[in-house]
């Protein structure tokens, strides 16, 4: 791997050279469901790579192609913001700032000012800077127990909407986990290793998500962590969303 | 098995329930074992066996072979989502008894079910979604009753049976539909029945597990679904079974109960897990106690905590609703992932210091931190008991306070309670008088209050790097408001004893 920052081609291994883990047949929502509500937010952004670009194939085609035929692949890549363990709802979102209606853009945007705003001023580094409400960071980085507290879904909604794209951490609470699958603000990724104490505030990562799991790499480093398997929430985010899962479970019709 | 490994502490004794009761059961082994592992050891893989696969259920009684025993929370799954048997892991949908939403989150969850199920689509059942206002009432962010209306469009819109509305701000009292903290209020008001699953957009929705029921904590996005379907996709948790036997000691509370527990099995001691508590102390708790020690469940990460119901239960449910119910309980041969004992006469009270709810010490180890300020309220500590404690605690002292005492009642019933019932043992006196003697602030209007921080306006907030000795259940930084202030979550004695000294203070000075 390259030691300097390398662009993101130059970052991913070519899935020829892959043998630890398959990035095979990771099914976006997008593809799939794009006909039915669009569970899964514009927030995240599903990056191909390689040659297989981002089409979005019409459902109906979809559900004909072979599903264990690689659609695309998920890849994020960016500037990670690291923390440690037990960041708790208050710290991501204070109750004072949660009065707002995410579902609002105007209120996505106050709420995505806030992200982060109730760490405690040990943390130098802001997540987003005073008076934006964009982060330059996309991915989080945590320890143990990240989201633990409350049942508000502003938490990660207003990660999300700061432009954070996925968290890599060692265990989340059950809450949190729940809402961010639930939303698709958010891919809550948990790692094999402690990489909080090992990425700091501003390296560049990447992280590949397969079935079997994912990679992320820390170019600023140079080293490579492995990701588990989302698990049980995969089935839920594959169809789209709790919604989404459950219109293809026949519970719920569709909408016209 | 891993749980031995797990628990090592000298107060506790554990016994590993293995998996093996399981065996049993020739079409659920595999997914059996593999839940237990999985809460056991994370590095397991997590990848998943099968969502919805098609389950042969078959009742265990008319197969002739080993009856599987079940808990109180698969017992209550198994019947929610009509098969005869679920085991840990299994993903099943549940058939929901009783949604509750407040402000805070309300307003999202009918949005989303809107946006989902169209602008004229009707919620699955108006009298099984209950609306309490309750978080940020008396304040005069404009968000924040921006919010309050649109529970009011939704429900008056949608026909919702129980709304508990609130239009005067300026007096509580003139709002006779108010009630105040959810929690509590969902109690009062006979929406907590044995062996029904409730689900709530708030963590501590946890606490109505007190009545032997599934209650557990949602986001806006699954009860914009419940609203449509009157559904939830949910996991069966395995069941870690906490025993509590021996004699509470007249200087302990429930909140003394459950900050040892979370200190011994930290903050995410029991993700994904139920906490079943049982032994000869729990039986002997009032309700009100029993929901303070499942209110506090989600602070070690449980999905939810359960009593078994008895006359104490049952003796306050029917005095609140006629509607059917049937309690269940834990078979002997059911199967728990941990056990852990305690002889509570050996308890001493204890305080979670900042800003961790497991970062336990006894109350007489902190006597030299200095505090400035106390608060007794929220659905954890405002209870009408957590207020007579306190009063107790003052009346028997006949001090005055040393700090400023905020006194939040959590709802309009326990307002009244605070002005109307005599304290025992002190002549008749209410607790309001005891508070006003002691030099306490005025009870306050009912509400969650400072116990989340909320609006800058919010009584009692902590506007100030301030230090708080709290009955509340979380002491995260600025949880009640100030990044930089630290909260000592303690029991309404401990609260009250340390209001006296103006030092985190154990309250068997006062009370012996």
């Amino acid at each position: 791997m390259a030691s300097s920052l390398p662009t993101l081609p130059q970052a991913l291994p070519s899935s020829s050279t892959k043998t630890s883990f398959s990035l095979a047949t990771f099914r976006s929502p997008f593809l799939r469901f794009n006909g039915s509500t669009s569970f899964i937010p514009s927030s995240i952004s599903l990056t191909s790579r390689g040659t297989s670009s981002m089409t979005i194939i019409p459902r109906a085609a979809a559900e004909e192609s072979d599903s264990n035929e690689a659609l695309a692949n998920t890849t994020f890549h960016g500037l990670c913001y690291v923390l440690k363990d037990n960041i708790d709802t208050d710290q991501i979102i204070p109750a004072g700032a949660a009065c707002t209606f995410p579902s609002n853009q105007q209120e996505r945007d106050e709420i995505a000012a806030h992200a982060l705003s109730g760490l405690p001023d040990f943390h130098k580094t802001r997540f987003v800077e005073p008076g934006e409400n964009r982060s330059k960071y996309s991915i989080i980085i945590g320890g143990e127990n990240f989201g633990c507290g409350s049942s508000r879904e502003h938490a990660p909604v207003c990660l999300g909407a700061a432009g954070a794209k996925a968290i890599v951490a060692e265990s989340y609470a059950r809450i949190f986990f729940r809402n961010s699958v639930a939303t698709g603000e958010v891919f809550p990724l948990e790692s094999e290793v402690r990489v909080c104490e090992e990425c700091k505030t501003g390296d560049t990562v990447t992280i590949e998500l397969g079935d079997s799991g994912g990679l992320l790499t820390n170019h600023t480093t140079g080293k490579n962590y492995k990701l588990k398997s989302i698990g049980d929430a995969g089935p839920v985010i594959d169809a789209g969303g709790i919604f989404a899962y459950a219109r293809m479970m026949g519970m719920i019709p569709s909408l016209a | 098995m891993a749980a031995s490994s797990v628990i090592s502490s000298s107060s506790f004794l554990c016994k590993s329930s293995s998996s093996k009761k399981d065996l049993g059961i020739s079409s659920f082994p595999k997914s059996s074992q593999i839940s237990i592992h999985r809460c056991q050891k994370k590095s397991i893989s997590r990848k998943i066996v099968s969502v919805m696969a098609p389950q042969k259920d078959r009742s265990p009684g008319t197969t002739g072979s080993v009856k599987t025993g079940m808990t109180m929370t698969e017992k209550i799954l198994a019947r929610a989502s009509e098969k005869s048997l679920v085991v840990p892991g299994d993903n099943i949908w549940v058939n929901v008894d009783v949604l509750m939403t407040h402000d805070v989150c309300g307003p999202g969850a009918f949005g989303i079910f809107k946006r989902e199920f169209g602008d004229k689509a009707k919620v699955w059942d108006p009298e099984k979604i209950v609306v309490i206002p309750d978080h940020y009432i008396f304040t005069a962010d404009k968000r924040a009753n921006r919010n309050v209306d649109i529970m009011r469009e939704h429900c008056r819109e949608q026909n919702i049976k129980y709304f508990y509305d609130i239009t005067d701000l300026g007096n509580f009292k003139a709002n006779p539909d108010y009630k105040g903290v959810c929690h509590v209020a969902l109690a009062q008001e006979g929406h907590c029945r044995p062996g029904e699953v409730l689900l709530g957009t708030d963590s501590h929705t946890c606490t109505a597990g007190a009545f032997g029921q599934f209650a557990t904590g949602i986001g806006n996005t699954d009860a914009g679904f419940v609203l449509g379907t009157g559904k939830i996709l949910l996991k069966v948790p395995p069941t870690m079974r906490f025993i509590l036997d021996g004699e509470m000691p007249s200087y302990l509370q429930a909140k003394d109960l459950i900050l040892q527990i979370i200190g011994e099995i930290s903050v995410a001691g029991a993700t994904y897990k139920t906490m079943e508590f049982s032994g000869t102390t729990i039986e002997s708790l009032s309700m009100e106690e029993r929901m303070t020690l499942c209110n506090m469940v989600v602070e070690a990460g449980g999905k939810n905590g359960v009593i078994p119901p008895d006359a104490t239960t049952l003796n306050y449910v029917e005095n609140r609703t006629s509607v059917p119910f049937e309690p269940v309980y834990s078979d002997g041969n059911a199967s728990f992932v941990a056990d852990y004992r305690f002889d509570v006469s050996k308890l001493e009270p204890v305080v979670a210091k900042p800003h961790s709810p497991d970062n336990r010490a006894l109350a007489r180890e902190c006597k030299d931190v200095k505090i400035d300020r106390v608060y007794i309220g929220s659905c954890t500590g405002g209870k009408t008991e957590d207020f007579m404690a306190a009063a107790k605690l003052f009346h028997a002292a006949g001090k005055k306070v040393k700090v400023p005492t905020f006194l939040v009642p959590a709802t309009q019933k326990v307002w009244m309670d605070v002005y109307a019932l005599p304290v025992p043992g002190s002549g008749g006196k209410t607790c309001a008088q005891i508070f006003e003697e002691a030099g306490c602030d005025t009870p306050a209007s009912p509400s969650c209050g400072a116990c989340l921080g909320g609006p800058a306006d919010t009584y009692a907030r902590l506007n100030e790097p301030q230090v708080c000795v709290s009955t509340t259940n979380r002491n995260f930084p600025g949880r009640m408001g100030h990044k930089e202030g630290q909260i000592y979550l303690a029991s309404p004695y401990t609260a009250a004893a340390s209001a006296l000294t103006g030092h985190v203070a154990d309250p068997r000075e006062f009370l012996q």
